[in-house]
């Protein structure tokens, strides 16, 4: 245990589908109380609040706090597209680190259950001339008349350039990654959807943007996650039962994009993730093949594939073979995506990148029933926001 | 389905961005980085990859290669669906569009499809000043 380390010490996700009975207020404060009681500590230790939420308004730490215990701490609210939980815990992580607390809670919460399609435009307003605006002089909205702005359609030609570059990819395979997900969700108790499907099924579902068909595009839907963060110092002086739960953040990453020409025109989820995972693998001074197990943001089939490829789970250039050797499942040597993936698990945005940590958390714990991943002792969690922003954390299992 | 506008001397007309040129023949204008080379085909306050603020217009070529594509379901008001939206390498410049006069079916489509630029109308406003869109077609 060296020092300067900071641990996850209590973390949880709501069950993720629909919460019709709360707002998003209500199911932060959910998993926020309960991740307290998970780390057998109570607000009054808590020295920052990180607060992730993206399509509330801005103001969740505040009002969370009249929910579960306003003790005059600094709250950020933080906000960075589909990476904001990472972002939050991150955020967290960094006050610990800075010193200006021993023990942090990061939240992250979104309600999104009926919300459609993401990432299109409202119509540009029109008046009876033509009027450009904006900064490519745009006479009317550009959404379906230069390129696409929904996600699915974006995603999708993620996929399909990673096959242009390298070759081999197909309707099929992409179809392939989702059954994997859709199989593993059947032993996740808390995924929004646990049912299997057959390849067939699922390119056979409702189109969506080639070649993601509906049950592979993310499940829009309620939930939160929350985890409490702590020095190494402060976990020394907790209980044993405490040290033994506790998980060590053996690396935690943010980046953005480097200049490139392709991102101009289609968002380039490839080189912040490569980056991100390697300063991750050099902080955690692991590697790839050192894995137990892999959450990796599958927001689309197509970009699954790709991130395989990012986070240096294969050779460059071997997604396809490193899917198709069946290393991804959950009986493989890199399992990707143990809880369902955001395909089935779903993915309540700024839910998402501290539930994907629980998850890891859970196994390395030892506490996930049905779905353990025996003996696991390092995962890796990853998420991606367009536009675009990167996180990646490092976990490892306390020391016996 | 789409078609294409014939050029007139007399109707106005406008392009649905500011990086379409119409005249003499249509081509995208990309704003170049005098220093280092960087294209854009939005108006930057500096450059992004080496901050540098002096741009120049250059012309794109028209033909290009489709390094990627998906075919859309679900299309905003005004626009019709299935529709299909591609990225196509123009001489060595990335260029976001739709492909048309190509059934947006899969296949029918190819990664590497040789393509070039070509306009449409997007109808006219009440001064009579026709919008005119553009897409890539299969070369």
């Amino acid at each position: 245990m060296a020092s300067g380390d900071v641990w996850i010490l209590g973390i949880v996700m709501t069950k993720f589908g629909k919460h019709p009975e709360t707002d998003s207020v209500g199911l932060a404060a959910q998993a926020a109380r309960a991740a307290l009681a998970d780390g057998g500590v109570s607000m009054r230790d808590i020295g920052i609040l990180a607060a992730g939420n993206l399509m509330g308004g801005g103001a969740l730490g505040q009002q969370l706090q009249k929910q579960i215990g306003q003790t005059g701490i600094p709250v950020y609210n933080v906000a960075n597209a589909c990476a904001t939980g990472a972002t939050a815990l991150r955020t967290a992580i960094m006050a610990i680190k800075a010193g200006e607390t021993d023990m942090g809670l990061a939240v992250g919460v979104e309600k999104l259950s009926g919300a459609g399609l993401l990432g299109v435009g409202g119509a540009k307003k029109q008046g009876d001339t033509w009027e450009p605006s904006g900064r490519q002089g745009a006479i009317m909205g550009l959404d379906g008349r230069v390129n696409t702005d929904n996600m699915p359609g974006t995603f999708a030609q993620i996929g399909m350039e990673y096959g242009h570059k390298y070759g081999d990819v197909s309707f099929e395979l992409f179809a392939r990654i989702s059954e994997k997900n859709h199989m593993h969700s059947t032993l996740n108790p808390l995924a929004a959807y646990s049912k299997a499907m057959s390849v067939e099924q699922i390119m056979n579902d409702v189109m969506i943007a080639y070649p993601n068909t509906r049950p592979m595009c993310s499940a829009n839907c309620d939930g939160a996650a929350a985890a409490v963060v702590v020095s190494d110092e402060k976990l020394k002086t907790l209980s044993d039962e405490q040290r033994k739960r506790a998980v060590r953040v053996a690396a935690s990453v943010l980046t953005t994009d480097p200049y490139e020409a392709g991102c101009q025109v289609l968002p380039n989820v490839n080189t912040l993730t490569r980056n991100a995972a390697k300063q991750a693998y050099e902080q955690a001074g692991v590697s790839p093949q050192d894995l137990d197990l892999v959450e990796l943001h599958d927001c689309f089939a197509t970009a699954e594939l790709v991130h395989y490829d990012n986070l240096m789970l294969c050779d460059e250039g071997n997604a396809v073979d490193f899917f198709s050797s069946g290393a991804a499942h959950r009986d493989g040597s890199t399992p990707v995506n143990v809880s369902g993936g955001l395909q089935s698990k779903g993915h309540p945005i700024a839910a998402t990148g501290i539930a994907n940590v629980w998850e890891i958390c859970h196994h390395l714990r030892g506490e996930a029933g049905d779905r353990q991943i025996e003996g696991a002792k390092l995962g890796l969690a990853h998420v991606i926001g367009l536009g675009s922003a990167c996180g990646v954390h490092i976990l490892e299992r306390a020391a016996a | 389905m789409i078609s294409s506008v014939a050029a007139t001397e007399t109707a106005a007309r406008i392009p649905l961005v500011d990086y379409l040129a119409l005249d003499p023949e249509p081509h995208l204008v990309a704003q170049e980085c005098t220093v280092c080379g960087a294209r854009y085909f939005d108006h930057r306050d500096a450059c992004a990859s080496c901050f540098e603020a002096v741009f120049r217009p250059v012309n794109v070529p028209t033909e290009g290669e489709v390094t990627s594509f998906t075919i859309v379901s679900y299309a905003p008001p005004g626009v019709e669906a299935p529709f299909v939206a591609a990225i196509i390498d123009c001489g060595g410049t990335p260029v976001r569009a739709t492909l048309v006069d190509v059934k947006p079916d899969p296949d029918n489509l190819t990664l590497g499809m040789k393509v070039r630029l070509t306009t449409y109308s997007l109808g006219t406003d009440s001064a009579g000043t026709e919008a005119v869109g553009f897409g890539f077609a299969p070369a």
